[in-house]
């Protein structure tokens, strides 16, 4: 079904719940005089949302407003996964000891604001409409990142953040527009059946041999905007400092929402837009443009930097950026074979990879608390003074995270080396298989930090909070029980693997 | 009994999430629940061996289900000859090593738990017959182990622990690999072992020599051969006697395990190319430069370690003949090493909580001290010598016998190598227990008797296989030859050849 504006509204109820949001938490902070309802409000809206996107789940699947966005299998898998990040989002703010005075009503409008803008960046069909709200999450994610008033770093990191998106998303319309000047069109369909008229010859031969390298570089440049989300080498370098200087909470939103919806939109630019599926299976590039060849590259690049910087890094937010980097790496290893098993690979290690980061920046949220530290020495004999479970939960997330058995992790990254390994493309494979092993050491050592070690004499009991525990504890569970029993998560990948192109 | 496998497995998994349950103060209680829970498993094995068949190559004990039907991943277990005879070292050294880690008082309630998920990996890695399954059980198991020797280990078990852990782990990730390509070269797609095993007359030579390397890698980090041997001395140095024990017992042996079960059946071509070099050569180098290097040390621990190194050479050694004397011998010495090395680390934590340090030099004269002790200790000596009448002579002399016919050239420094054991295990001997009585610890206590309780068994059985080895060899020679017949009759798939050679 292709619906026009009005005959859509019925399909865009979470998102319009969201902006309802939005827009009555700006408002009711100037009658509330219990700040912390805000949150709590906040809270309900974002499960409320999750539950609409999964009521959405198995219905009918049409393009809304006009052809701008999709509602289909792939965008409610990732709107539900969006969701789920902003809940999560949410309920670390709740828990959090930096956001407690920190003007609650715009700053969880702020939350559900991102929220909306991620939705739409896993739905939009139509360069536009991507562009949008890709803006749409980088500008609140600049002021999220510099949210707590006073906080040096937090600046530092906004602005940042801010210079780096500008140019990124600068570059990417300029790609865009390249497009458009090749096909006449916005539009992810009509692009398609242009590229694929310029693959097979077009109206006469000699378009296409002009246009291989046009459509290379705005493919590149293309790139250089959806890469930065992603944290992808070379568009990473923002993520160390902005994940350091963020408030917690927002650091997590960033790793696990923003990174999966960067995903999103790259996924449906990349693959219904500009690439023709055989029906078997396995995509061909438009017009014969080899961009498999620079992501197999980008991808070793970005997952073994990710992982070597990591290495040293001994403030917590940083070293979790820097793993955040190389799980991009990882997740890109789905996304270079070119074939539908790839693309589900993924969407099982985004939800997997949802589970343990959110997990293990929820427990250095707890330790964040009681310390007043994010770096390593925070951890030190965890296990012995009280922390007993927080740190087992850590252990989980950190071997998980790492790609050991029998954690949901494992079963993740299993999923994107078949995928690799059945195209036979061994070098990755095995670029790949040496980078688990290298990132095994500096997750050891938050291990070894909270076992190995024992407390300093005068290190205070660890008390654990019940708020952010009961979240941890869930993931944990969930990370325990998806890596000896996957199936349904499995199921959903495969069921959400589908792109409605009208 | 059905799905006896399954229950050997996972009686300690239950036994772990026991003792999580259990106050962390109750100590002694949590002692005899750990062993209480390695008790089953144990008389298992025994009925196992009782009821094994001994006359069919056939996988028996067979269970097979469905785990994730959408990627093919089965849950299937089951033995022969060679993992039964696994099965049984390892249910045996589980008890002797609860027993060996009685003294330990620091976080009991930690060790045991993690001690009986190593356990249930352990067993798990001999029982599973498809690929993944496997795989899991062979990960599972560096967990705990990190933990053992980082948390209750020596001065620097902290290195140890990481050392160790990375080395297997990067040997796991090249075995994911290879699993995988197996995987996909099969059609349908499939781990199960059994078929990957049928299979592999299609398998080209190109596919099988990466494959078998890659594979080769994983478990050489294992077995540990040279020059991935490096984590072995550290690790066994630092951690505590009862998981040096299990290492050198079990751990290793799942690289040799591992070799047979995966790369001779699955990958024959490749295993005919390369056994010379990489297992033959290379077993006897280990068995050289393992001794060698035991030489040099002033470290009991450490020397023991070393010793370990050569003796799975001549595993590698007597695998790689490709007689039926060979590979007999090599699996015999598994079992045998496995036992004796057991005894030999149990033996050097005994004096080790005595007089908590392990210097070769600075003791003398203990044979007077301790008597008892003394006399278990030389049994398990002359064993690691290969003296006729204990357990190893009779396995070093069948590969030996193996390898002659093989390549004499690696017979002979293999045979000569032995003069090397008798040099550091006599040396060692006459510097420890032999001359004038150190006076600092001339009061040493005798073993107790849970010490006996403990070393006695494995004594028992070093004599026993001494004089009459077919107790084990019944068990693995059906299994062993077939294994070997398939490598030995395997010929190159025919699609694979030229067109116009064929008829």
């Amino acid at each position: 079904m292709n619906l026009n504006n009005i005959q859509s509204l019925p399909f865009s109820l979470p998102e319009g719940l969201l902006a309802v949001g939005v827009v009555g938490l700006f408002l009711l902070e100037l009658v509330v005089k219990r700040k912390a309802l805000l949150g709590e409000l906040a809270l309900v809206i974002t499960a409320a949302v999750t539950c609409l996107v999964a009521m959405q789940s198995g219905g009918q699947e049409g393009l809304l407003f006009g052809g701008m966005v999709a509602l289909d299998g792939f965008s409610i898998f990732f709107k539900l996964l969006l969701g789920l990040a902003g809940f999560g989002a949410v309920w670390m703010s709740l828990g959090s000891d930096e956001m407690r005075d920190e003007h609650p009503g715009e700053y969880y409008a702020l939350l559900l604001s991102v929220t909306l803008g991620m939705f739409y960046m896993a739905s939009a069909t139509n360069m536009l409409m991507a562009y949008l709200a890709l803006e749409f999450v980088s500008q609140v994610s600049y002021v999220l990142t510099g949210f707590i008033r006073g906080s040096r770093r937090g600046a530092e990191a906004a602005l940042k953040y801010l210079v780096y998106g500008g140019v990124a998303s600068g570059a990417m319309l300029y790609g865009m527009s390249l497009i458009y000047g090749l096909t006449g069109s916005l539009d992810y369909a009509v692009i398609s059946q242009v590229m694929a008229g310029l693959g097979s010859g077009g109206v006469d031969g000699a378009v296409v041999a002009g246009a291989q390298p046009v459509i290379y570089l705005a493919l590149v440049l293309v790139l250089a905007g959806v890469g930065y989300k992603i944290a992808m080498v070379p568009f990473h370098m923002w993520s160390p400092d902005v994940y350091e200087g963020a408030p917690l909470p927002v650091t997590a939103l960033l790793s696990v929402g923003s990174k999966a919806a960067g995903f999103a939109m790259m996924i449906r630019f990349f693959y219904p837009a500009v690439s023709a599926y055989d029906g078997d299976g396995n995509w061909l590039a438009a017009a014969g443009v080899d961009w498999q060849s620079l992501l197999v590259v980008a991808s070793m690049v970005t997952m073994t930097l990710g992982n070597v910087a990591a290495l040293r890094q001994d403030n917590l937010k940083r070293l979790l950026a820097y793993s955040s980097i190389a799980h991009a790496g990882y997740m890109l290893m789905g996304f270079v074979v070119m074939a539908d098993d790839g693309l589900r690979a993924m969407m099982f290690y985004m939800v997997v990879y949802y589970i343990m980061n959110l997990g293990a920046f929820t427990v250095l949220l707890m330790v964040l608390n009681q310390s007043g530290r994010e770096d390593i020495e925070a951890f030190k004999g965890l296990a012995w003074r009280g922390g007993a479970l927080p740190a087992a939960a850590m252990l989980i997330f950190m071997l998980s995270l790492a790609g050991l058995p029998p954690f949901a992790g494992f079963i993740g990254k299993f999923y994107l080396f078949a995928a690799v390994i059945r195209q036979e493309m061994w070098v990755l494979a095995v670029v790949g298989g040496v980078n688990s092993v290298v990132s095994l050491y500096y997750y050891a050592r938050i291990v070894r930090s909270m076992y190995l070690d024992q407390p300093a004499e005068d290190a205070p009991q660890f008390v654990a909070d019940r708020h952010n525990g009961l979240l941890v504890g869930v993931l944990a569970v969930a990370t325990l029980v998806f890596g000896v029993w996957w199936r349904p998560v499995v199921a959903l990948a495969d069921r959400s693997l589908s792109f409605f192109t009208g | 009994m059905d799905h006896i496998l399954t229950y050997m497995t996972f009686i300690p998994l239950a036994g772990m999430a026991f003792i999580l349950c259990m106050p962390g103060g109750a100590t002694k209680a949590i002692r005899l629940t750990a062993l209480g829970f390695t008790i089953p498993p144990l008389l298992m094995a025994l009925w196992l061996f009782a009821n094994f068949d001994r006359s069919t190559e056939a996988m028996q004990f067979m269970e097979r289900a469905q785990w994730i039907p959408s990627f093919n991943i089965q849950y299937i277990m089951g033995v022969d000859g060679l993992s039964v005879t696994m099965i049984l070292l390892t249910a045996l050294l589980c008890p002797i090593c609860i027993l060996a880690s009685w003294n330990i008082e620091k976080g009991v309630k930690g060790y045991f738990a993690l001690f009986l998920l190593l356990d249930a990996g352990m067993t798990g890695v001999f029982c599973a017959l498809d690929f993944f399954l496997f795989y899991i059980f062979w990960e599972v198991m560096l967990l705990p182990m990190y933990f053992l020797i980082g948390i209750w280990g020596g001065a620097r078990r902290e290195y140890a622990a990481i050392k160790f852990f990375l080395y297997t782990l990067a040997g796991s990730v090249l075995m994911m690999i290879a699993m995988l390509a197996l995987y996909f070269y099969n059609e349908p797609h499939t781990f199960d072992m059994l078929v990957l095993m049928d299979n592999a007359g299609t398998y080209s030579r190109t596919f099988q020599t990466w494959t078998w390397l890659a594979l080769f890698i994983g478990f050489a980090i294992k077995i540990p051969a040279f020059p991935f041997h490096t984590w072995l001395p550290d690790a066994h140095v630092e951690a505590p006697t009862a998981i040096s024990v299990i290492l050198a017992g079990v751990l290793l042996k799942m690289g040799t395990y591992g070799i047979l079960r995966f790369c001779y059946p699955m990958l024959p071509l490749a295993t005919q190319d390369m056994a010379f070099w990489a297992l033959a050569a290379l077993g006897t180098w280990n068995i050289v430069y393992g001794a060698l290097c035991a030489m040099a040390q002033t470290d009991m621990k450490k020397l023991v370690a070393y010793s370990s190194i050569s003796h799975m050479g001549y595993v590698m050694l007597g695998m790689a003949t490709m007689t039926v004397q060979g590979i007999n011998g090599a699996v015999l010495q598994m079992f045998n090493h496995g036992t004796i090395t057991a005894m030999l680390f149990l033996l050097v934590g005994v004096i080790y909580d005595r007089a908590h340090h392990r210097r070769i030099d600075g003791f003398g004269g203990l044979a007077s001290v301790m008597p008892v002790y003394t006399g278990i200790m030389v049994i398990a000596f002359f064993a690691a010598m290969g003296l006729p009448g204990l357990s190893a002579f009779i396995s070093e002399v069948l590969v030996l016998l193996g390898a002659w016919q093989y390549s004499p050239g690696l017979a002979i420094v293999a045979a000569s190598a032995v003069v090397l054991t008798a040099g550091y295990m006599l040396w060692m001997l006459q510097r420890v227990w032999l001359g004038p009585v150190n006076e600092e610890y001339a009061s040493m206590p005798d073993v107790n008797a849970r010490e006996i309780l403990m070393l006695a068994p494995l004594a028992v059985i070093v004599i026993v296989l001494g004089v009459y080895p077919h107790a084990i060899l019944d068990l693995i020679n059906t299994s062993l030859t077939a294994i070997n017949n398939t490598v030995l009759s395997a010929v190159p798939p025919v699609a694979s050849l030229p067109l116009d050679v064929l008829p």
